[in-house]
């Protein structure tokens, strides 16, 4: 697959994931300098470029790296990008969260060297915890222009286009994916790789990368100057098309996964609908939306979670066609993903035909294989100590995002809330604040530890909280796919986690090989009762990167 | 070849770790090898360890959605018996099941028993098939991780999918390390010396 996906003079098609479509894209556009912090459904950006720079197909002239989280990591390629480098920052939804602080003024000074950010959402939530995330609403709050692609094809296609937006108007771009479009396999059509261009410069420029009152208000006008001109460019994106000359007084407007679902609901349903594909959501192309609508008397808004685009069609249409009726979400969910039938059943209704749906006389009972720890994780070790060592009903256990949130399912149930990356800490510093006795464990891991739990790690030293915090560690980040993390074997310089721990002033740590059940049952009696905050590492790698390693051996 | 322009849906169903990933990877491979336009999903990450998943592949003259509509799956094959039931929502009249014999229990839950399982889906088709994939893998080649490939060995002599058993060694062959392709091959032929006896 490396062969393929880095080959220079291709011509061919081949069989692609839309992620490793989005490394290709970025590739055939040149890209010089990649960052991630890895997040399903998006990971597979990261560890193709990770995989493709640790063989014999690694580009010359590519820098690549597993950032400690997504704020140093879209920071990193602010950095590349203010030196003149082509760069791709790539992450999950919930990513953007995490780095939104770096995000928004990046908009206001803009790229110098073209920069995409890939993010990928997760509607219905397949592998994210916290919540059902819809990243648009930051292609507002950062005005920050926003392409959709459908399929693998588009994803390499768009991620060309997205760096050539960039380029032009000197702003990043972001390209928003869905796990159905991440996770999407189709043959995708290669084109040459361009020559990558070496190291960048960094030419002083007060003006524009300093942002700073009064300048930054001014700097706020040009980025909406920026956006304007965007929008007249994006009217003529070959991104922006009407499919069907057909006459009909009925129109589909639609984008990302929900266009491929309609396409196949119209083919089912035998019927002739105009469809508008807009492959940019932000800024919207209103002057080929308003064309579009203007002679409809209804038009069916196509989109997964919030009705964003709706509501914009609904904007527009008081403007030139104020008797259009505009259909969306009364026809279609907001939470959880589409799927084919839905979109097959809501077509007919809005189009006013008949559809069978094929139904089963079957009553099926329902099966759910719940997900495990696999055989063999050091964390069954973690979590049976605990539970040998304190009275589960009488400790609150706090989780956090890893393999071992799993420790929230039978037959642990050891999670008694659950947020984002690094809260397990920062949360139980509030609750220890807040209550008189109540005992708390709160569970991280080292990816998530070195990712946001040193702050809030630092806040319960500095105000003083007593938590018993247990770093699971496996040393790596497993729940991805194994990236390597800052404690990890196979980097440059290994930083010890409890080097950290103890310089951020805890005084009551140790590290325990979980296997030694009775030291950790110890530990932790005696930790769940000090009077200051106390971490435990338990540490034992993942068994899976046990066997890598001895399979490599 | 013009079976091309012959639609064919196909839903693997199981649990995390057995594979379903890498059989979407193969069958998708055969299947462009033969000249089809190919889409397929497939789900990562954490739910995926020992939890249910199901994949769609989905081929034919040009496919849009990467997944397979309610109904309108041509044929299930399932790794685990009991997750063969969520094949049922994808199913019709014709679909066939090919189901594994196979039971992984869920904790604290009495699992399905086999006959259960079959006269829940054959309400819905009637082409059902239980096959001993995992214990014969298991006795002749020593390992059952081909199960699904035997299956899918067994779906391709007995034309249920539209690809031959040359393209998906083909698929294999690009997908599978070297060191096992041995395995899969004895695989196939295992299946062909069976194909007669079990269906």
């Amino acid at each position: 697959m490396l062969k393929e996906i880095t080959s220079k003079k291709p011509n061919k098609k081949i069989l692609l994931l839309g992620n490793d479509a989005i490394v290709r894209g970025a590739l055939e556009a040149g890209v010089q300098f990649v960052s991630t912090f890895p997040g399903t459904p998006a990971s597979e950006i990261g560890n193709t470029f990770y995989q493709i720079q640790n063989s014999e197909y690694k580009i010359r002239n590519l820098y690549f790296e597993y950032s400690v989280n997504e704020k140093v990591a879209l920071e990193a390629g602010i950095g590349a990008s203010f030196s003149g480098l082509k760069t791709l920052v790539a992450m999950k939804h919930f990513g953007v969260n995490v780095c939104s602080d770096a995000l928004l003024p990046f908009l206001y000074t803009g790229s110098k060297g073209p920069t995409v950010i890939a993010v990928s959402d997760d509607p219905n939530c397949w592998s994210s915890a916290q919540s059902e995330q819809n990243s648009r609403a930051y292609s507002y709050l950062a005005h920050l222009p926003t392409l959709e692609p459908s399929d693998s094809q588009e994803c390499k296609d768009f991620t060309k286009i997205a760096f050539r937006i960039s380029e032009k108007f000197k702003i990043p771009v972001m390209i928003r994916l869905t796990t159905r479009v991440s996770h999407q396999r189709m043959p995708v059509k290669l084109s040459n790789l361009p020559k990558f261009n070496s190291k960048g410069i960094f030419i002083k420029d007060v003006e524009r990368f300093v942002t700073m009152p009064p300048r930054v208000l001014k700097m706020k006008d040009e980025l909406l100057e920026k956006i304007k001109e965007i929008k007249k460019f994006s009217e003529k994106l070959e991104i922006v098309r009407k499919e069907s000359p057909s006459k009909s007084k009925l129109g589909l407007i639609t984008s990302g996964i929900s266009y491929l679902y309609l396409k196949e609901a119209l083919q089912e349903l035998k019927l002739d609908i105009p469809v508008l594909k807009l492959g940019i959501f932000y800024p919207l192309p209103e002057k080929e939306i308003e064309k579009f609508i203007k002679s409809k008397s209804k038009v069916f808004v196509l989109e997964e979670l919030e009705p964003y685009l709706e509501k914009e069609i609904n904007i527009l249409a008081k403007k030139v066609n104020p008797n259009l009726k505009v259909i969306g979400k009364n026809l279609l969910p907001e939470t959880g993903e589409f799927r084919p039938e839905m979109i097959i059943n809501a077509l007919a209704e809005f189009a006013g035909v008949k559809y069978e749906e094929p139904k089963s006389k079957a009553k099926v009972p329902s099966v759910k294989h719940i997900p495990q720890l696999c055989p063999g994780c050091p964390y069954w070790l973690i979590f049976s100590a605990v539970k040998r060592a304190v009275d589960e009903k009488k400790v609150i256990f706090g989780g956090d995002i890893g393999c071992y949130m799993l420790g929230g399912l039978p037959p642990h149930n050891l999670q008694d809330y659950l947020s984002c990356m690094g809260a397990s800490i920062g949360i139980a510093h509030g609750i220890k604040k807040s209550t008189k006795n109540q005992k708390l464990i709160a569970f991280i891991g080292d990816g998530t530890f070195f990712h946001a739990g040193i702050p809030a790690l630092i806040n319960t030293v500095f105000n003083n909280s007593n938590p018993l915090i247990i770093v699971t560690d496996n040393r790596i980040t497993a729940m991805t796919g194994h990236q390597p993390n800052p404690g990890a074997d196979n980097v440059t310089r290994r930083i010890k986690i409890e080097d950290i721990v103890r310089a951020c002033g805890v005084k009551n740590l140790k590290v325990i090989d979980p296997a030694r059940q009775k030291e950790f049952i110890e530990t932790i009696k005696n930790f769940i009762n000090k009077k200051e905050v106390s971490v435990i590492i338990a540490r034992r790698p993942c068994i899976f990167l046990k066997r890598k390693n001895e399979t490599k051996k | 070849m013009k079976q091309k322009n012959k639609q064919s849906n196909i839903i693997i169903v199981g649990t995390g770790g057995q594979g379903l990933i890498t059989l979407l990877k193969i069958v998708s491979e055969a299947a462009f090898s033969q000249g089809y336009d190919v889409k397929t999903s497939e789900l990562h990450g954490l739910s995926q360890r020992g939890g249910s998943v199901g994949v769609h592949i989905r081929m034919g003259k040009k496919i849009h959605s990467p997944l397979v509509a309610k109904g309108k799956a041509n044929i299930v094959i399932a790794l685990e018996t009991q997750e063969a039931l969520k094949g049922v929502y994808f199913s019709n009249k014709e679909t066939v099941f090919l189901i594994n014999k196979n039971i992984i229990p869920i904790p604290f839950k009495k699992s399905f028993s086999e006959k259960e399982i079959v006269s829940v889906i054959k309400k819905s088709s009637d082409k059902v098939f239980l096959i001993s994939a995992s214990e014969i893998c298991r006795e002749k080649l020593g390992k059952d991780v081909v199960a699904g490939i035997y299956l899918l060995a067994l779906a391709s002599f007995k034309k249920l999918i539209p690809l031959t058993p040359e393209s998906i060694l083909k698929g294999i062959e690009k997908i599978v390390p070297k060191r096992y392709f041995k395995l899969n091959k004895e695989t196939f032929t295992l299946a062909k010396k069976n194909e007669e006896k079990i269906f």
